[in-house]
């Protein structure tokens, strides 16, 4: 498919290089200056009509345009406004965010005529010597897209060579211009497409230019923003004790810079360093330390605020390799060994950052955007507690001690913070003592400090403690009969206090609720709960809900309070049913609305209908309480259908995940509903742009298809052409790929040998997608995640299609396919990398197959290459589910093998 | 190039709550999807592993790499019908049939002595009087056959897939097997086991589970409700009670709306087991039948007990258990006098001489030979049948005797414990 498409745009292209070309080129070039400062004229009409004359002559002459464009952008004599556009134009000419766009794009480039590509190209460069310097800026970037077009197919070799060839002698501003665009392409160019020699090259002039011997602000400046992206390139160097040594030695002397620009850039890079190069950071740790505290304690904000990100970045190193462990010391599972830099920096690193906390900014948290030293030391904090554990304890409860009863409000909120803080890291045996004696303190505090700051970081503080110390597994309980009811009324008058503390204050109750989770058919909550849910329906009518997202955490925190509920307040949550619907109709009532007010109401219908299927999920649980729901079944799907009509990506998506829930609820019933429901359906499927959407969709087909059973047969058409398109389109996310496979499992499951005619389209998708995830050796941990998942769906499509068949007259018809399925089940099993959700299913298959086609697979199994070797791997496997299939597929097989 | 932006999620939840709602969803769906495959592999096993006592599954080692030569397999009747699936079999005729339908069902023994436990691991109900039969729907049509493998009845049932109607459009799958007995009095199927409701099987669960399910399908199919056209016969469940004193009385002497013919006893924790098994017991005396003694073909209740025994190719008698036990053996020349073959059943009359024990093992029987047994019958007698008739005639086993062996177990029970606290 792809092949085809490509040829297409290959002619297309060759048509273009001719005489005609040459002179409508020239006759544009005489315009082109002016066409584009038309096209950024105020004037909405003239700048519409040079859009359009650029956009004809691109479409015209695609060579000459582009050309022209360069030529624009190499001319020192044309206006900076034109030759800006011209490049910005180029290189969007050369890249863009939708990736099959962006491969459209490449494939034009590179199949331009190779004479017009190397005088743009040395346009390109030409550039770079400018005395203007938005146009070298402009070139830099340009270049780097180019380059991150043709390095990879090892083309435009010189570049590198060209652009450093006379680093030493050229002016100040083409020294700058240069080290720009080594670092925009070390952005575009990924680091297999250059070779050693080359990266050398680049990390020599970069470095270089960072070196304190450099005069020029500039030119130091444009090396340290590069290095940052040069990093990736230097793993070779990294391994080189002296390379790494000199790299460390000049960017730590950049963090002492004068110039504050450099020094931030220069942190940047020691950031970028922590996480690439964490295993090679034991040598330079005291020296980094001294900096970073020094910076943190003296420089300008942003520098500060780099200097902790240090901290933060070596705490998620650490924090991973540690997960690695998993708490098994004895064996080393994971490649990069934790050093614990952390842990040895903690005597000096918690008082630094304590100091941060006392330096909030006022009303920092009601300002979304804000970012300063103490949130990014309180976050910092916290990443140490989870990467040390208890011993941060000792070392923060004294600050805490000393301030939080103090006049100033800086001082008790920054104690309340460092206290919130520490609560994820040590062990509840350690914080369960320290929380019992704060919980009445910090309950007063939430309800009498009259500081607002306090108050929202004392309910925040709360949550932390109900999410990571209250619970079923927790040996001793913090939530007791005796301070049950004294923690509930404080959260719900909290939830009266300002938006930005009441949001907390939800937070703090949704905690509470999820620990009660798996408490038993009675819950602590029980006795509060109409109390909870009418507070929580009070505040999503609050005038000023809209701010501090009030109105989204007081649904969220209702959605939990319902999940976590159990049967003694079934009669509470049905009776909740009709007060959503009512709230949901009004908004649907609302008529001519501003688009303002228009995506107010859409978020509104998506805290509902999330609202509505959580419901419906907790009562189609279980069969009373289902039959108890159903009487508003009707309803509720008319709703969700005007809710569609209203037409909003994320209502939409969310009206779709209740369907999907009502759907399971309803069973065969819910076909009374397909014929309404269709057209929303197939839209779901339609919608590429925002995947989220398709996928959910996806997953409603499977819900209606078990739901509906055979009755699901006349809306397969539709739903497999949808399904189809998805899967030819390259502009749909790959990730809702394998769940459509799985989805073509569900509906030949649902409709049986009625699967037949979509075989001759399907089984080919399956059979190209099965050989195109055998193509993946050497790809990384996500690209053979993928590969799983993808896998995971072909073997779901492929049992769904043969359980269907199963017992059909029709099993022949699957016959032919046999052969193929069972060499996609050897190599997969040869290639060792699958999963065990990958194995179970595989093995799964194997049964399937057998077991429909009988005798007719007994042979080809016996002469597959590892079917024995597979089940028998599976049988002893320790997964009980891997082993439940393969005891299946034994059966089947020896059945099969025995006719 | 720009700064890099730094900040991190501040005092938030990391994921959202409608990240949150669609994993669940998936979640949701994913399992859905693992049930539904489960439920089309279990109805295929049930089908392949129906009690097949002729040919062994074939074992694994068997998978070769290199194909096998493809042995005819030597072709006997036996073979094939234990591989063919109820819907075949409803099709059998004779002794096919017959053999067919007689491996299927669970067969329950008599009651010989009082199972420990009785009060913890048992249900009881009255057995209403009348046929024992399976009740197969399936393609549109109902059939019921005795336990002989002969049709009872054909004819259109509001089971799953039970009639010819509108919304029955199942699939082939969609079939039921229900364990009955066909009272003539009030025309009614009385449930007693469920075996496979709407191609789920139910072979591989406990009795417990089973009766569960039996109680909720059975209602909502709308088998329970008074017969129509497209529903001929009323199905009706049996009030079953766990097997404490209380319910033990009540199944006992309570009132039901049909005949009562015994008491059966089922282990809560048995699968549905095919042949004789001694997790299910019948047990009866004369307040709760009126066959407590088996009568002959004319009714009447012989003066001697009468056994049915098979005779084997060395000339034993057995029951019909497995394994069999072996109560006595012809010489040849009587087998040659009197015209039998191995394999025939044959009737004797218990003589003077009894069944003698030793150890509550039968050691000797004192048997005197009557002659063949009508062909329909498909069976010898079981071992305890025989032993629960001969006990019946001699010292029976009372409904006092299984109330206090309740009471001693209670005892047992306090004894252990006091026991357990001064050690």
């Amino acid at each position: 498919m792809f092949r085809s498409k490509l040829l297409v745009l290959l002619l297309s292209v060759e048509g273009n290089c001719s005489l005609k070309t040459a002179i409508a080129n020239k006759v544009m070039a005489l315009e082109v200056t002016q066409i584009l400062l038309n096209a950024q004229s105020v004037d909405g009409s003239v700048r519409k009509h040079a859009e359009e004359s650029l956009k004809q002559f691109q479409e015209q002459n695609l060579s000459g345009f582009l050309l022209s464009l360069s030529g624009e952008l190499a001319s020192d004599e044309k206006p900076v406004d034109s030759r800006k556009l011209a490049g910005l134009i180029l290189k969007n000419a050369l890249d863009a965010k939708e990736q099959h766009r962006k491969f459209e794009l490449i494939q034009r480039w590179l199949s331009l005529d190779v004479g017009v590509k190397t005088q743009i190209k040395t346009c390109l460069l030409q550039t770079l010597a400018s005395p203007i310097q938005e146009a070298r800026s402009t070139a830099s970037q340009v270049i780097a897209k180019v380059a991150g077009i043709e390095l990879p197919q090892k083309q435009w070799p010189e570049l590198i060579g060209s652009l450093l060839s006379n680093i030493h002698q050229v002016p100040v501003h083409v020294k700058q211009a240069t080290l720009e665009t080594l670092g925009y392409l070390c952005e575009e160019v990924s680091p297999d497409a250059v070779e050693q020699d080359q990266v050398n090259k680049i990390l020599t002039a970069v470095v270089q230019g960072m070196n304190s011997s450099e005069a020029s602000n500039d030119v130091r400046l444009a090396a340290t923003r590069s290095l940052y992206n040069a990093l990736g390139f230097a793993q070779a160097n990294f391994t080189n004790d002296m390379e790494r040594d000199y790299i460390m030695r000049v960017v730590c002397e950049a963090t002492l810079s004068p110039e504050v620009k450099i020094r931030q850039a220069a942190f940047e890079c020691l950031v970028s360093i922590s996480s690439s190069y964490y295993e090679k950071l034991a040598p330079y740790m005291q020296d980094i330390f001294n900096i970073t505290a020094k910076a943190v304690r003296e420089d300008e904000e942003p520098v500060a605020l780099q200097a902790i990100e240090f901290w933060s970045s070596i705490c998620d190193e650490e924090i991973d390799v540690l997960e690695e462990y998993g708490g098994d010391f004895t064996t080393a599972v994971s490649d990069v060994p934790c050093f614990y830099f952390i842990k040895q920096a903690l005597p000096a690193l918690v008082p630094m950052l304590l100091e941060t906390l006392l330096k909030q900014e006022e009303d920092q948290d009601q300002d979304e955007g804000a970012w300063n030293l103490a949130m990014a030391g309180g976050t910092c904090l916290g990443l140490v507690a989870r990467t040390v554990g208890n011993d941060i304890v000792p070392l923060v409860m004294p600050f805490i001690e000393e301030n939080i009863t103090k006049p100033d409000w800086r001082q008790r909120e920054g104690a309340t913070y460092a206290f919130g803080s520490i609560l994820e890291g040590p062990s509840p045996n350690q914080l369960t003592p320290l929380v019992n004696v704060a919980l009445n303190f910090m309950l007063t505090a939430l309800t009498k400090d009259p500081n607002n700051h306090v108050k929202d970081t004392t309910a925040w503080t709360l949550g932390r403690i109900f999410e990571f110390l209250h619970g079923s597994t927790m040996e001793t309980p913090i939530i007791t009969p005796a301070n049950c009811q004294q923690i509930i009324t404080v959260l719900l008058q909290s939830m009266k206090d300002a938006p930005n503390v009441a949001e907390k204050a939800c937070g703090a109750l949704y905690f509470l609720a999820q620990g009660f989770e798996d408490v038993g058919p009675s819950s602590p909550l029980t006795p509060y709960f109409q109390e909870i849910v009418q507070s929580l329906l009070t505040v999503t009518h609050r005038e000023d809900a809209g701010e501090s997202r009030l109105r989204t955490a007081a649904y969220e925190t209702l959605n939990e309070v319902v999940r976590c509920s159990t049967d003694e307040t079934v009669p509470m949550v049905l009776q909740l049913v009709p007060v959503i619907m009512m709230e949901l109709h009004q908004t649907l009532e609302e008529q001519k609305l501003s688009s303002d007010e228009r995506e107010k109401q859409n978020e509104l219908q998506g805290l509902l209908c999330g609202c509505l299927q959580v419901i419906i999920q907790k009562l189609g649980a279980s069969d009373p309480t289902r039959y108890a729901f159903m009487q508003y079944a009707d309803q509720i799907m008319n709703q969700f259908l005007r809710v569609f009509a209203c037409r909003s990506a994320t209502v939409h998506e969310e009206a779709m995940l209740a369907i999907g829930a009502l759907a399971y609820a309803t069973g065969p019933d819910f076909a009374k509903y397909m014929p309404d429901f269709y057209k929303y359906l197939e839209m779901g499927l339609q919608n590429f742009e925002e995947y989220q959407v398709c996928a959910v969709t996806v997953g409603v087909v499977g819900d209606i298809c078990r739901a509906l059973e055979e009755k699901v047969l006349p809306w397969c058409d539709g739903i497999m052409t949808q399904l189809l398109k998805d899967l030819s389109s390259n502009q749909l996310h790959r990730s809702v790929k394998p769940p459509i496979f799985s989805c073509f499992g569900d509906i030949s499951l649902a409709i049986g040998e009625n699967f037949e005619k979509y075989l001759m389209y399907a089984m080919p998708m399956l059979q190209s997608a099965a050989e195109l995830s055998s193509h993946t050796s050497g790809a990384d941990d996500e690209m053979i995640e993928y590969t799983n998942l993808l896998r995971n769906g072909i073997l779901e499509a492929y049992s769904g299609i043969f359980q269907g068949f199963k017992n059909s007259p029709k099993t022949q018809l699957l016959i032919p396919y046999a052969p193929h399925i069972l060499q996609f089940l050897d190599l997969i099993y040869m290639e060792k990398d699958m999963d065990e959700v990958v194995m179970k299913t595989a093995i799964g298959v194997l049964g399937d197959l057998a077991d429909t086609l009988g005798s007719n697979a007994g042979s080809l199994i016996q002469q597959s290459l590892s079917s024995k070797d597979f089940l028998n791997e599976c049988l002893s496997s320790d997964d009980h589910l891997i082993k439940e299939s393969a005891e299946w597929a034994k059966l089947a097989i020896s059945r099969a093998i025995s006719v | 190039m720009a700064p890099h932006d730094i900040r991190r999620p501040f005092k938030r939840a990391a994921i959202s709550d409608q990240q949150k709602r669609r994993e669940l969803s998936l979640q949701r769906q994913a399992q859905n999807r693992t049930e539904a495959q489960l439920q089309a592999r279990r109805l295929a096993s049930s089908i392949l592993s129906l009690p097949n006592h002729n040919s062994e599954p074939q074992p694994l080692e068997s998978l070769d790499l290199l194909p096998e030569p493809i042995v005819e397999e030597p072709e006997t009747d036996a073979e094939d019908i234990s591989d063919i699936d109820i819907r075949q079999a409803a099709k059998l005729k004779g002794p096919e049939a017959r053999r067919w339908f007689a491996s299927q069902l669970m067969l329950p023994e008599w009651m010989i002595d009082v199972p420990d436990r009785l009060n913890c691991d048992w249900y009881v109900f009255a057995r209403p009087s009348g046929k024992r039969c399976f009740v197969v729907s399936s393609n549109g049509a109902t059939v019921s056959r005795l336990r002989n493998g002969c049709l009872l009845h054909r004819f259109p049932s509001a089971l799953p897939n039970g009639a010819r109607t509108k919304e029955s459009s199942r699939s082939a799958q969609s079939y039921c097997i229900l364990d009955c007995i066909f009272h003539e009095l009030d025309q009614t199927y009385y449930v007693i086991d469920m075996v496979c409701w709407a191609g789920i099987s139910f072979y591989e669960c406990t009795a417990e589970f089973r009766f569960f399910w039996m109680n909720s399908k059975l209602v909502e199919s709308g088998a329970c409700e008074a017969p129509s056209a497209h529903h001929r016969y009323r199905f009706s469940l049996i009030p079953v009670y766990n097997c404490d004193h209380e319910g033990l009385q009540t199944a006992y002497t309570g009132a039901v709306p049909y005949v009562k013919d015994g008491l059966l006893f089922y282990n809560k924790h048995a699968h549905y087991q095919t042949g004789n098994t001694p997790l299910t017991l019948v047990w009866k005396d004369e307040t709760c039948s009126q066959y407590v003694i088996d009568t002959d073909n004319k009714g009447q209740v012989p003066n001697q007990q009468q056994v049915v025994l098979e005779l084997q190719d060395n000339g034993q008698l057995v029951t019909s258990d497995d394994p069999a036990v072996v109560l006595g053996c012809l010489n040849a020349v009587f087998i040659q006098e009197t015209g039998l073959h191995p394999g025939n059943l044959v009737r004797f009359a218990v003589n003077e001489g009894g069944l003698t024990f030793v150890d509550g093992k039968l050691e000797k029987a004192d048997l005197q030979c009557l002659g063949k047994v009508h062909r329909a019958r498909a069976f010898a007698d079981s071992y305890s049948k025989i032993v629960f008739q001969y006990m019946v005639r001699h010292s029976p086993l009372r409904i006092e005797h299984l109330f206090a062996s309740m009471s001693m177990i209670t005892e047992k029970e306090n004894n252990t414990n006091e026991m357990e606290m001064v050690g």
